[in-house]
């Protein structure tokens, strides 16, 4: 039990830390695709299916495909995605700044005396689900409806391209 | 020491969120700024799913629900920040984090 978990952390955290050292931009967002793979193992191995397959839908199946057009659309020559590196004084601070964060969170969460409750683990039904989101949180759900409707209406505002803009661009 | 499966939750959720700050904090690109912040809001839904399922009894699937909306607030954040890096790059012809220090298109 616990030696899957372990195992799902080192490979999520492994593919993930892999991919944003990597300097070609296609070969970090297939990495970081295969992170989101085992996040969706983690909420198997915790008991939230349906947890596990929205990550898989919205996550390894929409937000990839929009990173890849993003790489695929803002790359600078046709020949490969490569960027150019990045200065080495800053990625060490980060790298001091990333260890002594985890050093902070790390001692806290050692330090703390949590009780982890005996009983049976909880269950949680797509029946359960399906009534708590159309009964108590159906506020909720309206809300964050009307949020993603606005929010991919600005997103294609945004990356929209102004008629005259590409005649001016035009040779 | 032995270590329960909560703290074991819990710290692969902060390893992850550390993984994300140095990605956001140590790369140049736009894009892999963004994953960064992507990785730091997952580590975050892996909190929720460890405390619903260690911590002490709660409503049924209070931290199923937490992460639902999550998901769906972090998949809209990805489409606005990806369309935002489309429209820096149409400006700039350069997706860096250095040369996009102009407000004016």
């Amino acid at each position: 039990m616990t030696a899957a978990l372990v195992l799902i952390a080192v490979l999520t955290l492994a593919t993930a830390a892999v991919a944003l050292a990597l300097r070609n931009l296609i070969h970090s967002a297939l990495l970081l695709i295969a992170s989101w793979f085992g996040l969706a193992a983690f909420y198997l191995w915790a008991g939230a299916e349906f947890v596990a397959f929205a990550q898989v839908l919205v996550y390894v199946g929409a937000v990839s495909m929009v990173v890849l057009f993003a790489v695929l659309l803002t790359r600078r020559s046709r020949a490969d995605p490569v960027v150019s590196p990045d200065s080495l004084s800053r990625a060490v601070s980060a790298v001091l700044t990333g260890v002594a964060v985890f050093g902070v969170l790390a001692a806290a969460i050692l330090g703390t005396r949590l009780s982890p409750s005996t009983v049976a683990a909880p269950t949680a039904t797509v029946r359960t689900i399906g009534t708590q989101l159309m009964g108590t949180h159906a506020a909720a759900l309206l809300i964050v409806g009307m949020l993603l409707t606005v929010a991919l209406l600005g997103a294609v505002v945004l990356a929209a391209q102004d008629p005259a803009e590409t005649n001016q661009d035009a040779p | 020491m032995t270590l329960d499966p909560l703290q074991l939750c819990l710290l692969f959720s902060s390893a992850l969120f550390c993984v994300g700050l140095v990605g956001a904090l140590a790369r140049s690109s736009t894009i892999l700024v963004l994953l960064g912040v992507e990785l730091m809001l997952n580590a975050a839904n892996i909190n929720f799913i460890a405390f619903w399922r260690y911590g002490p009894p709660t409503a049924p699937a209070t931290g199923v629900m937490f992460v639902i909306f999550s998901i769906a607030v972090a998949a809209a954040e990805a489409a606005v920040g990806l369309a935002l890096i489309i429209a820096v790059y149409r400006h700039q012809k350069n997706i860096r984090l250095q040369e996009a220090s102009r407000l004016k298109g």
